[in-house]
C-alpha cells in the first residue's frame, strides 16, 4: 500500500492504463498543463496522446465517440457542468449509438467530470449532474469517494467497452488514503461497506462519504452502530448490498450531494420502499442538496449541501 | 478502386439502386406497410454515389436521417437495409434503428444520425482515430444545408482543420431545411464559402453530375490522405419529394413552386449520367436498361427478403444496450 491523494490516485490510474494500452489517450481543455489538477505532467511521457482541445465541448466530446468507434479508447476530461454544452453528443451519440445500430459498435470512452461545489464558484461551475445520466440507458456511472476507489474504478472504467461517466468530487482532491500497490481494478456494481453497523444503514455518495464516516464514528461513541455503504457506481447499482443492510438494520438514511428531486437518493429510496418495505422500521431519510442553485456568497452556499449536522439529524430521525 | 467503364457503370447502378429503393419505400409508406418516418433521397443520388465511389472500402462515412442513399452508395446491402426499414431482426440494426439509422460498420458506414450536425464531431473523431493509428483512412461526413447552421458543424470543422484531420465535409445542399430555404437562413452566398473561416478549401460542385462530385471528392481525398487536412464540398442538389413521406398531408402552404421542381427534374442525375455514358460511347442504351432491370430485381429480392424475415423477439429488447451487459435486476 502507498499513501497518496485522491488526485494522485487518478493520475496513477491514467498513467498505468496508458502504459498498458497505446489506444488510450486523453482529450480536454488545458489538460497538458493540468488545469483540473490530475493530468498535469502526463504529456511528458505520452506526448501526442495528451491532447489540448479548443473550447469546443460538442466538438471534442463527440470526437471521442468517433475515435472510439474506430478502435481508440479516449478519456475525455472536463468539468461536470460543461457536460451541458455537449449533451447532444453525450446522449444522442455516446449513449444511444451502440443500441440504435444493433450492437455493431462498442464505444470504450471515459468522460471524467470534475465536480466543484461548496467553494464559492457559483451556479455555473458548481454542479453534480450525475443523477441526470441515470435516466439515460447506455451509460455507466462511477463516483469514487476514496483514493483507492479513484484509482481502481478509473482503471475499470478505462478497460470497460462502454461509455462511462466518471464523476470526481473535487472536495476530495487532497484527501489522502492507502492505495494498493498491485494492479487492482474495482469492479462496477459492487458497493463498498465502509463501516459495518447494526442500528442504521447510511448510503452515502461522493463527497458526502467523508462527513458520513465522521458522524458514524461520533455516534459510535454514543452507542449507535452505523453501517456506512458507498455504492461507488450508480449504474450499475448494487441494490443487493443496500437491501441486505436494510434488512439487518431496519433503518435507512441516504446522503447524496445532488439536488433532492430525482436524485440518486430518490432512486435508492424508491427501490428500498418497493423491495425492502417490510424490513423498514422507520421512514427513509434523505440528506441531499436543497433544490436551489449554489449561490456564490459564503453566507448562503453552505446552507445548500449535506453536512455533518444534517447527516446526524437524519440518522437520529431514522432512529426515532 | 474501380475506374473507367467499371466505375461509371457502378455509379449508374448505385444511383439506380437508390432510386428504386426509395420509390419502393414511397409505395410502402402509402400502403402503410412501412411505419415511422421515411426520408427519400430521390434527386440527390449523384452526391452520395459520386463521393462514395471515390472512397476505398475501408474508408468511413457518416450521414443523417435521409439515410438510405449513403449506405447504398458505399456498397451496403439493400436486403439488410430493407429489412431494417421493416423493423426485422435481419436488418442492419436488428430493428433497433429503422429508416433513419442505417449503419454497416464492416464497410465503414459509421451510422446515420437523426440529430443533424451531431454526426460531424463523430466523423472528426473517426478521422482523429485514423490519424492516431496511421491507417490512411479518410472520412466523408454527409450533412445538409440546414445542419450547416448548427454549432456542432462549426466546432467540427475547426477541430478538423487545427488537427489537420483526413475528413471531407460534404454538404448536400438540397435547398431546403424541411420547408425553409437556405437562402433565408445561411448568411453567405455559398455554404462552401464557410471554409474560409477554417482555412480549408471550399468547393462548390454540381450535385446532379455524378462525375463532378466524384472528381471533387477524389481531390479532397487525396489532400486528406496526404496529410493536408479537411475539405468542405458543397454539392448543389435538389430533393424532388417532400422532406419526409406524407408531410404534404400536414403542410398548409407551399414552400416551393412546381416550376422549380420541374426545372430541377430536367437535370436528373440518372438521366444525365445515362446520356453521358451513351455520348461517350461507354455504354449502350441496352446496357443501361440491363442495369435498370437488374436493379429492379435486386430491390424486389430485398423486399421479399425483408418481408420473409422474422421480427426481433421480446427478449431482444435489452440486447446490445451494453457490450458488457449490466446485471439483471
Amino acid at each position: 500500500m502507498t499513501e497518496m491523494t485522491y488526485s494522485d490516485a487518478l493520475n496513477l490510474a491514467i498513467k498505468e492504463e496508458m502504459r498498458r494500452d497505446d489506444k488510450v489517450f486523453l482529450m480536454g481543455e488545458s489538460i497538458r498543463g493540468g488545469i483540473y489538477g490530475v493530468t498535469g505532467g502526463l504529456s511528458q511521457e505520452f506526448d501526442d496522446r495528451v491532447i489540448d482541445t479548443p473550447l469546443s465541448e460538442a466538438g471534442f466530446m463527440g470526437a471521442a465517440v468517433g475515435a472510439a468507434a474506430v478502435g481508440m479508447r479516449p478519456i475525455v476530461t472536463s468539468l461536470a457542468s460543461f457536460a451541458y454544452v455537449a449533451m447532444d453528443q453525450l446522449i444522442s451519440q455516446a449513449a444511444k449509438m451502440r443500441y440504435m445500430f444493433g450492437g455493431q459498435v462498442s464505444l470504450p470512452i471515459v468522460y471524467r467530470w470534475g465536480m466543484i461545489y461548496g467553494n464559492n464558484v457559483a451556479a455555473h461551475h458548481a454542479d453534480r449532474p450525475y443523477p441526470l445520466f441515470m435516466g439515460i440507458p447506455g451509460l455507466k456511472i462511477a463516483i469514487p469517494a476514496s483514493p483507492a476507489d479513484a484509482r481502481g474504478l478509473l482503471k475499470t472504467a478505462i478497460r470497460d467497452n462502454d461509455p462511462v461517466m466518471f464523476f470526481e468530487d473535487n472536495n476530495l482532491a487532497g484527501w489522502r488514503g492507502e492505495v494498493p500497490d498491485d494492479d487492482v481494478c474495482v469492479p462496477f456494481g459492487q458497493a463498498s461497506v465502509i463501516r459495518e453497523g447494526t442500528d442504521v444503514t447510511v448510503v452515502s455518495i461522493a463527497g458526502s462519504v467523508r462527513p458520513t464516516i465522521t458522524v458514524a464514528e461520533e455516534m459510535e461513541a454514543d452507542g449507535v452502530s452505523v453501517e456506512v455503504i458507498d455504492p461507488r457506481t450508480i449504474v450499475p447499482l448494487d441494490t443487493k448490498t443496500i437491501l441486505d443492510s436494510v434488512e439487518k438494520t431496519g433503518r435507512l438514511v441516504i446522503v447524496d450531494p445532488a439536488h433532492q428531486s430525482c436524485s440518486v437518493a430518490s432512486e435508492i429510496s424508491s427501490i428500498v420502499a418497493q423491495e425492502g418495505f417490510w424490513s423498514l422500521q422507520a421512514p427513509i431519510q434523505r440528506v441531499t442538496s436543497l433544490d436551489v442553485h449554489f449561490p456564490f456568497s459564503p453566507a448562503l452556499e453552505h446552507l445548500v449541501y449535506p453536512n455533518e449536522d444534517k447527516i446526524a439529524d437524519a440518522i437520529n430521525a431514522a432512529l426515532e | 478502386m474501380p475506374e473507367g467503364k467499371e466505375l461509371y457503370m457502378l455509379q449508374l447502378r448505385r444511383m439506380m439502386l437508390i432510386r428504386r429503393f426509395d420509390e419502393t419505400v414511397q409505395t410502402m409508406v402509402q400502403s402503410a406497410e412501412l411505419v415511422g418516418m421515411a426520408h427519400v433521397y430521390i434527386g440527390e443520388e449523384a452526391v452520395a454515389v459520386g463521393a462514395c465511389t471515390a472512397l476505398r472500402d475501408d474508408d468511413y462515412i457518416t450521414g443523417n436521417h435521409r439515410s438510405h442513399g449513403h449506405p447504398i452508395s458505399k456498397g451496403g446491402d439493400v436486403r439488410r437495409a430493407m429489412a431494417e426499414l421493416l423493423g426485422k431482426a435481419t436488418g442492419y440494426c436488428k430493428g433497433k434503428g429503422g429508416s433513419m439509422h442505417l449503419a454497416d460498420f464492416d464497410i465503414g458506414i459509421l451510422g446515420e444520425s437523426g440529430i443533424l450536425a451531431s454526426a460531424l464531431p463523430v466523423a472528426v473523431g473517426a478521422a482523429l482515430g485514423s490519424k492516431m493509428q496511421n491507417n490512411d483512412r479518410v472520412v466523408v461526413s454527409f450533412f445538409g444545408d440546414g445542419a450547416s447552421n448548427q454549432g456542432a458543424c462549426h466546432e467540427a470543422m475547426n477541430l478538423a482543420s487545427v488537427w489537420k484531420l483526413p475528413v471531407i465535409f460534404l454538404c448536400e445542399n438540397n435547398q431546403y431545411a424541411v420547408t425553409t430555404s437556405y437562402r433565408d437562413t445561411v448568411a453567405v452566398e455559398n455554404i462552401a464559402d464557410r471554409a474560409v473561416a477554417y482555412d480549408m478549401p471550399g468547393v462548390l460542385v454540381d450535385g446532379q453530375d455524378v462525375m463532378a462530385v466524384y472528381e471533387a471528392t477524389v481531390q479532397a481525398v487525396q489532400r486528406a490522405r496526404d496529410g493536408g487536412g479537411p475539405t468542405l464540398l458543397e454539392a448543389r442538389t435538389y430533393r424532388y419529394e417532400d422532406h419526409s413521406e406524407g408531410l404534404n398531408r400536414i403542410l398548409r402552404e407551399p414552400y416551393r413552386t412546381e416550376e422549380e421542381v420541374a426545372r430541377w427534374k430536367e437535370r436528373d442525375p440518372i438521366k444525365l449520367h445515362s446520356a453521358w455514358l451513351i455520348e461517350q460511347e461507354v455504354a449502350t442504351q441496352e446496357e443501361i436498361e440491363a442495369v435498370r432491370n437488374d436493379v429492379r430485381q435486386a430491390i424486389e429480392d430485398a423486399l421479399e427478403f425483408a418481408r420473409q424475415s422474422p421480427y426481433p423477439e421480446p427478449e431482444d429488447l435489452f440486447t446490445d444496450l451494453y457490450s458488457d451487459p449490466l446485471p439483471a435486476r
